[in-house]
């Protein structure tokens, strides 16, 4: 393995756990070839005549599935901090002696700290997703055997697709699904609402086991895992705990800093133009996002507007957007809590959207690129505009990419946040991690002024002279760094212990082992 | 005193330090530092402290630190309070005065919204300015411990040195009687443009404060006025309020404190305020009659913002001009009950615009219609007009919109 300048001047490895990798190329410049992967072709005089698929346990269909060394199993994080199911993956696998499987789930949660221990026993070689809390920490320090692979949800469905990551076993938790395989987000104990991670998984996979608690009679419509995908059914008492899937209720921050932060943005979406009748808009289910998201309601109906569309994950917020007229349709990837679960079950404008026809850069087209409004986070911005959302400043790996990269081909990007957290300066001079580059970040809307991308003239004519509080993105970093001094850079040793990839399937960036 | 503790510490803290200082005979100085930001700010934490207490001529001793990603000034008052606790040394670090913190006040400011900000509570500092209240109030009286007030006089003075307030006026409340005046001592010197004097129940209380201020402003060699605003929270002093109103000529306003009042009383305080309705009457007259401004009592309920903007109205309505504020988030709702009406918006764009076309024609005396208009009246006319603007009732460019009407 050796390390590479990639075009946004990062060093990455050309190799990522024994494949080769293409360094990043720039925005739109990586072309890919060759056809799309494709599983095993089954026949379904291997399944039972009576299509009954359905099995007592994980543990025999995970055998029947063939699970083996070095194996690759992916799960979806619908059931977010309340999976029950992932952590007995390994546990059944530690216990067949199996050893070095690669994790690929599309996000992990506290819940899943458990998966250190197979890490360490060697159950698991490493994790090729998002990595939060402990399990980042443990990363970060080396303590993995394999290296990290970081995508975003569309970079995820990409590398299914294209064969950069073969699926051997998928395992899916779903809230109801009938003896067949069709299964869905809504319904029974455990409801996600929606099951928007799951598609690529289903079709790619060579095996696919859904696993319920909530099987229900043929056939489970709509469904959003075909059943002729599946391979097993298994009945488990519980898949999930329902308070830690959804939120009771999403809330909108109570701090009265980020509420002026969101007011300025509100403020700077009016003033600009960019919300007007017919827009289209997304924003997360952070506190800053949601109060952004009242605000921008509150805009619509004094002017008596509607948002042609906004994509989820959704929210009681969006929901009542569209309960109340300000929004034609929710196209939905996630339920975020009780009233997004209850609107897309009754609401025939609530439609469930898979992420892999949303956020796939290697499609036909792509479904953020019609966003007008895009709302995002970051952990640090610097002056090039470019965005950090996986490090912290002191390097270590604290978050998933989730959908950060895919949303920054949206129209106007649009990134509410504090100048400095505590003493931490947001807005630096350089992202200790590249995980997007600055030419697709337009605006950047913190509490001690706005600063506008200098590529995007249009937007800064739009609001020239409108009283809000415009500076440049040197003049915000200069401010953070005079209230807060001048942070020392963090320490990192040479090894490489996670890949960044960008949307494209190339390495934009490698994170590297902290030092103390 | 063998150890000192400063500062704060725990799960819930932010942009706060703990300082737990030991002098010793001997051995230099061990530092100990645990820190969230450690790994980008432990050597500039780590120089500052040695630094400092090397200021103050301590050479040999345990200091341990538990930051909470405190800025500079925080970490230097703490340092500077615990040193003072064990040496009682007169000594002072003062940290650099920022430019963007000399501005000056005026008597006749709007006093709309002041935000109460607790004087041992940095965290709630750096942002407050932000939320555009008419002032700031850095309290050292009711929001802080008794046994903290020392240490936070020390962080009072250096945030009134170090953190921007983007333009609110910068007040501080003092204690009562001689802590007061020890206040006094510390901050004056650092551009502070108002006191409040809590528990104020006669003109003798309102004079002393006025003279040490007086004092250190000769020992300092600092010309600005420093502007009074007497706090009423007793029966005695709302019997006294016009003699406490006149005292000085530095009262710019007096303000009602309803919690002591009600207190005094032996009643419980209502939303409705019947059981103070005399109180409130009394100074605001006491006020008009002195030519100052009359604040309301703050509004407890930080949740409920339409029990506020009610009581806001009310206050208007008896002729209060501005009330405190305990959250940033009352600010808005405060600032737009007392905000002009329209009528009174209107009044004084005919007065500004009389007053343009005097000025333009060379005329030495304001006309109205057929009635003059004093310069005062003008200048109060154009603080409407500035606060519609920065309010944006009006645009910007009203003048010429106006020509186009």
């Amino acid at each position: 393995m050796k390390l590479i300048e990639n075009a946004a001047g990062r060093l990455v490895p050309d190799e990522i756990n024994g494949t080769e990798a293409v360094p990043f190329k720039g925005v739109g410049k990586h072309r890919p070839s060759g056809r799309k992967y494709a599983p095993s072709i089954p026949t379904c005089i291997d399944y039972p005549e009576d299509n009954n698929k359905v099995i007592s346990s994980l543990r025999e269909a995970l055998v029947k599935c063939g699970l083996k060394d070095g194996m690759t199993i992916s799960t979806h994080h619908h059931l977010r901090d309340g999976d029950l199911i992932s952590n007995q993956i390994f546990e059944i696998a530690a216990e067949m002696g199996v050893k070095d499987l690669v994790w690929f789930p599309s996000a992990s949660f506290p819940c899943n700290d458990p998966v250190i221990e197979y890490l360490e026993n060697g159950t698991v070689n490493r994790i090729e997703g998002s990595m939060n809390g402990p399990l980042g920490r443990f990363v970060s320090e080396g303590r993995m055997k394999g290296t990290a692979v970081l995508r975003s949800h569309g970079g995820r469905v990409q590398a299914i697709q294209d064969g950069d990551v073969r699926i051997d076993i998928a395992v899916l938790s779903a809230p109801a699904a009938d003896s067949f395989g069709n299964a869905k987000g809504t319904g029974g104990p455990s409801a996600t609402g929606v099951l928007g991670y799951a598609k690529a998984d289903y079709m790619f996979a060579d095996r696919v086991i859904v696993v319920t608690d909530n099987l229900v009679d043929l056939p489970c419509f709509p469904m959003e895992i075909e059943g002729n995908y599946v391979d097993c059914v298994v009945l488990v008492d519980k898949i999930g705990i329902p308070e830690k899937i959804v939120s009771g209720t999403t809330q909108i921050t109570k701090s009265p800093d980020r509420l002026l932060i969101a007011e300025l943005t509100a403020s700077f979406l009016e003033k600009s133009g960019l919300l007007r009748d017919g827009a289209t808009m997304q924003a997360g289910a952070g506190g800053t996002s949601l109060a952004i998201a009242v605000y921008a309601h509150e805009i619509l109906r004094r002017k008596g507007w509607k948002f042609r569309f906004g994509f989820g994950g959704s929210t009681k917020y969006m929901v009542s957007m569209l309960e109340e007229g300000q929004m034609g349709y929710i196209l939905d990837a996630q339920a975020f809590d009780l009233d997004a679960v209850r609107s897309v079950e009754i609401n025939p404008n609530h439609i469930p959207y898979p992420v892999f026809n949303a956020y796939n850069y290697h499609s036909k087209g792509n479904l953020t690129t019609m966003m007008d409004i895009m709302i995002l986070g970051a952990t640090e911005i610097d002056t090039g505009f470019n965005g950090n959302v996986v490090t912290h400043s002191d390097g270590l790996l604290l978050h998933g990419i989730g959908g950060w990269q895919n949303c920054l081909h949206a129209r106007n990007v649009i990134i509410p946040v504090p100048l400095f957290r505590d003493r931490i300066p947001v807005i630096v001079d350089r992202v200790t991690t590249l995980c997007g580059p600055g030419e697709l970040i337009d605006v950047i809307i913190t509490e001690r002024g706005i600063a506008i991308n200098p590529r995007r003239e249009d937007l800064i004519d739009s609001v020239k002279g409108k009283g809000l509080p415009l500076v440049t993105i040197e003049e915000l970093r200069e401010t953070a760094e005079r209230i807060c001094g001048k942070p020392d850079k963090a320490a990192f040793d040479e090894r490489v212990v996670a890949a960044i990839k960008w949307v494209d399937g190339t390495v934009i960036d490698a994170v590297r082992k902290v030092k103390y | 005193m063998k150890q000192a503790i400063t500062g704060n510490a725990g799960p819930k803290v932010r942009s706060d330090v703990e300082v737990t200082l030991e002098i010793k005979g001997s051995g230099g100085v061990e530092l100990n530092l645990k820190s969230k930001v450690k790994s980008m700010y432990g050597n500039a934490i780590e120089r500052q402290c040695r630094e400092l207490l090397k200021y103050f001529g301590v050479e040999n001793a345990k200091l341990s630190v538990v930051d909470s990603g405190a800025l500079p000034f925080v970490i230097a008052a703490r340092v500077e309070a615990a040193v003072k606790m064990l040496t009682g040394t007169e000594a002072s670090f003062l940290p650099v005065m920022i430019p963007e913190n000399i501005y000056h006040s005026a008597r006749e400011r709007f006093r709309f919204s002041r935000l109460y900000l607790p004087g041992n509570n940095p965290g709630m500092f750096l942002n407050a300015g932000l939320h555009s209240p008419d002032g700031i109030i850095l309290d050292l009286e009711d929001s802080v411990a008794p046994d903290r007030k020392d240490e936070a006089r020390i962080l009072v003075r250096n945030a009134l040195r170090a953190v921007d307030f983007y333009g609110a006026e910068r007040m501080v409340r003092i204690n009562q009687g001689e802590r007061g005046l020890t206040d006094l001592e510390s901050v004056i010197p650092h551009n502070v443009h108002l006191i409040l004097i809590p528990k104020c129940e006669d003109a003798d209380a309102l004079r002393m404060v006025d003279e040490t201020i007086a004092s250190v402003k000769k020992r300092e060699g600092q010309n600005d006025t420093v502007l009074l605003m007497p706090i009423i929270e007793s029966a005695k002093g709302v019997e006294r309020a016009y003699e406490i109103a006149t005292a000085s000529p530095n009262v710019v306003a007096m303000a009602i404190g309803l919690e002591d009042y009600t207190a005094d009383l032996g009643v419980q305080r209502t939303k409705e305020g019947s059981e103070s309705l005399y109180a409130r009457n009394r100074i605001v007259v006491a006020a008009r009659a002195a030519g100052i401004q009359a604040i309301d009592s703050v509004f407890s309920d930080v949740g409920d913002m339409d029990g506020l903007l009610s009581n806001v109205l009310s206050s208007k309505a008896m002729g209060f001009e501005g009330m405190g504020c305990i959250h940033p988030r009352q600010i808005a709702v405060i600032r737009k009950g007392f905000s002009p009406a329209p009528e009174e918006i209107d009044r004084a764009r005919k007065i500004v615009i009389a007053y343009r076309d005097a000025l333009s024609r060379g005329l030495g005396v304001v006309a109205l219609g057929s009635k003059m208009i004093d310069p005062p009246v003008v200048a109060r006319a154009q603080k409407t007009i500035d606060l519609a603007l920065r309010l944006e009732i009006i645009p910007q460019n009203w003048i010429e919109e106006e020509g186009k009407e």
